[in-house]
């Protein structure tokens, strides 16, 4: 890590640098380094199987990384001059200056949420069917109510501090029902919900565990322009009103192009640019890698989907 | 066993395309059903056409039983013909209507009024059953209904928080039963130890070896995990077999310390229970303390549950069932989430086996087969996974039918002196097992009651909830 990166990179939340992913004798991801700013919507885009998910599943720690750093900063960015000493102390993370450090290629997935606080939706939607739609929040704020019921040991006792504990998570997750449009269904079972209900409760799920980070796993698939439309708006305000960044795979270009101030495209575990959305666009690797044709037909599909 | 299971495997394939076509007519009826009777008798000729018997040179002969034979052919043959006449059609019918996702609402009713009439009955049980059986007669219906029905609840509800709630199938759940039971005879015996002292004791020293467990499981779904916990069932009690020293093996423990009444001892001496408070001698005493004794601890269980499942941890139980990865994205350690399940169910088998031990006296490997770990399970698959209502309904049927099923002497005037309907019981309980599985193939109580609600409480339907992979 030179000095001159250090310093470009210091409004970073996320900092993604050489990440390499191998699966058996498949390069999944090769060599990718991108940064996600301190309150922005980066996208990563990409064909199919160019190796999004993957990304994805290595920053929330389902995949350890063969090699590169996943690194992630709480509070200020001066934290950032810590990074190398934490790297060679061979601790998970660090505090310092008001802030943290955390790298996630070290820890367990549960310990990515539940510490390094991030968030994530999957692309095949993963609810608990089963559950209720308040029942779905509540389980996401899962380790708060855990040490407010005292480990169990005093909620099975009935001590008031967990009931008040309680109260609030309902107050937090009534909060969110109110905004996803959802409160009308909170005691139906998540399972019997609309296919956009269960995205925008999936969303609202992650955002319940109270994280710094959220990636959202293709959050317009499957959705109508309507839909996409309210989708963007939920995302803009997660963003504007809590301050969170977000990290989004999406297909859906009416989306990346509107809401995104990032983009990161990747193609067979390689990223081939990086860029606003107005200069991705028109950049002739990424119209190259996703449609293969000549520029003409570019334009005339580009026109027709409105870009 | 290959004719039988290509019968079942066939059967299904036979039925779906009948029922599509819809065979009202009596053709296609006597076509179905003579196709079963010879299925029937393809069965039943080896099994019930031939039998050996020991003439009086003490040689073994074979015997013909033809007319046994074709009638039980005969029967399958005209039962699957009143089936495919009159019963298909019906079910046909029903078929095409939308299955309802919640229950109708006099179930609702039924189910707000049932839970404290049921808890009124079983407390006032023991005085009902002395005032209709007298005191000599009520013996047997306490001791072999009641606590024994009741210790079976209380496993079943010990197990539903592993397989309902978490969705671990477990196999060995008896192990934990026996680490209780010779926890308390071998510590009672050796240290002299009381019942209410080692019952806390039995209870942790079980849902250590839940932990225990759980630890290699922990990676493990499905066949594969169902699998290791019945090779753990079958080590605790090859252990319990082999190490004589301690457990005395096949002998078993006999003279385990029976309870007493605050140190009062239920027993015939001058000391003894009847004598210290006035009255004349006889064990009923000691049966309804120990009834009373499950009873507390079997709703303890039920109570405990109850408030769990209001609690984080139970939530992410029930989370872990639906979908362990989603947990795991939302932080939660599903690690030690599968652990505090295991030891929280082993921890009730452990004091249903402390129970166990103070109310037999004595213990064996013997009382600690597979056959009791499934018992348990089909208890809980039966009653419905994850409901406390259904686990106790079908233990009340399992175990109480076993137990009416060595009262029904009558049954020898009926089918000879040499009849015993203790043997037809696993034949009756298959039974039962597969018209519950057609008729509510999620058991007996499949809905689920969610654990908070905001607005009003709704039941969920038994398709939406998931079985847990693991």
């Amino acid at each position: 890590m030179s000095e001159q990166q250090t310093t470009a990179a210091a409004d970073a939340l996320l900092r993604v640098e050489h990440l390499t992913m191998r699966f058996g004798g498949l390069l999944a991801v090769d060599d990718l380094c991108f940064d996600v700013a301190a309150g922005s919507i980066t996208a990563l885009i990409g064909p199919n199987g160019a190796g999004k998910t993957t990304v994805f599943n290595c920053i929330t720690g389902f995949y350890k990384p063969s090699r590169g750093r996943l690194a992630l900063r709480h509070g200020d960015a001066a934290v950032w001059n810590t990074l190398e000493a934490l790297t060679d102390s061979g601790a998970r993370s660090a505090a310092s200056h008001g802030g943290a450090l955390y790298l996630l290629e070290r820890m367990p997935d549960y310990l990515v949420a539940q510490q390094a606080r991030v968030a994530r939706t999957f692309q095949n939607i993963r609810l608990f069917p089963g559950m209720t739609v308040l029942e779905n929040l509540l389980v996401a704020q899962h380790n708060p109510l855990m040490l407010a019921s005292g480990y169990t040991l005093l909620g099975v006792l009935g001590f008031p501090s967990y009931r008040q504990a309680e109260r609030e998570a309902i107050d937090r997750a009534r909060n969110w029902l109110d905004r996803i449009g959802l409160l009308s269904r909170a005691d139906d079972a998540a399972g019997d919900l609309p296919y956009g209900a269960q995205r925008r409760l999936e969303i609202a799920r992650a955002m319940c565990t109270d994280p710094v980070l959220l990636c959202l796993d293709e959050p317009a698939a499957g959705l109508n322009p309507r839909e996409s439309a309210e989708l963007n708006e939920l995302l803009l305000t997660i963003r504007n009103e809590f301050g969170i960044s977000l990290l989004l795979i999406e297909h859906d270009m009416s989306v990346v192009m509107e809401i995104s101030d990032e983009i990161a495209v990747l193609d067979y575990g390689v990223k081939i640019a990086t860029g606003k959305p107005a200069a991705v666009r028109n950049d002739p690797k990424v119209i190259a890698a996703y449609l293969g044709v000549a520029e003409e037909q570019v334009e005339a599909a580009e026109a027709e989907a409105g870009l | 066993m290959a004719i039988l299971a290509n019968s079942l495997a066939e059967n299904p394939r036979n039925d779906k395309p009948a029922i599509k076509r819809r065979p009202t007519g009596l053709g296609a009826a006597l076509q179905d059903a003579a196709i079963t009777a010879m299925l029937a008798f393809g069965l039943f000729l080896p099994l019930i056409g031939f039998e050996t018997v020991t003439d009086i040179h003490n040689d073994l002969i074979l015997r013909t039983r033809w007319p046994l034979l074709l009638a039980v052919v005969g029967a399958v043959g005209s039962g699957r013909l009143a089936y495919a006449l009159l019963l298909a059609p019906r079910l046909h019918a029903r078929a095409g209507r939308p299955i309802a996702a919640a229950p109708p609402a006099w179930q609702a009713a039924v189910g707000r009024w049932f839970v404290p009439f049921a808890i009124g009955f079983v407390v006032i049980y023991p005085a009902l059953a002395v005032s209709i059986a007298g005191k000599g007669g009520s013996v047997k219906w306490i001791d072999n209904f009641g606590i024994q029905i009741l210790i079976y609840v209380m496993l079943g509800w010990g197990l539903n928080i592993v397989v309902g709630l978490a969705g671990l199938l477990d196999l060995g759940y008896v192990a934990f039963y026996a680490v209780g039971a010779y926890a308390y005879a071998l510590l009672a015996k050796t240290f002299g130890l009381a019942f209410w002292i080692l019952l806390p004791v039995a209870g942790i020293l079980a849902s250590f070896w839940g932990i225990l467990l759980g630890f290699p499981v922990l990676r493990l779904r499905g066949d594969y995990l169902a699998i290791v916990t019945l090779a753990f069932g079958e080590i605790i009690r090859l252990v319990l077999i082999n190490w004589v020293a301690l457990t005395n093996g096949y002998a078993g423990i006999t003279g385990i310390p029976r309870p007493t009444f605050f140190g009062i001892p239920f027993n015939a001496d001058d000391d003894g229970f009847a004598a210290v408070f006035g009255l004349p001698f006889t064990p009923l005493y000691r049966v309804i303390f120990l009834y009373y004794i499950i009873l507390a601890l079997a709703l303890l269980t039920a109570f405990v549950t109850v408030r769990l499942r209001r609690l984080p941890v139970g939530r992410a139980w029930e989370a872990l069932r639906e979908d362990e990865i989603a947990c795991r994205s939302l932080g939660i350690n599903t690690t030690n989430t599968k652990l505090t399940a295991f030891a929280m169910g082993a921890m009730f088998a452990g004091f249903a086996g402390c129970f166990f031990a103070t109310r037999q006296g004595f213990i064996s490997p013997e009382s600690f087969t597979f056959m009791e770990s499934a018992t348990i399970l089909s208890i809980v698959v039966l009653g419905g996974m994850g409901s406390q209502i259904g686990v106790a309904i079908a233990a009340v049927v399992m175990i109480g039918g076993t137990e009416i099923s060595r009262n029904l002497d009558f049954l020898k005037h009926v089918f000879g002196p040499t009849f015993d309907p203790t043997q037809y019981r696993m034949l009756v309980f298959g039974f039962a097992m597969v018209v519950i599985m057609v008729w509510r193939p999620r058991g007996l109580i499949s809905s689920r009651e969610p654990s908070v609600f905001l607005k009003e409480r709704k039941t969920i339907g038994a398709d939406m909830v998931k079985e847990g992979r693991g």
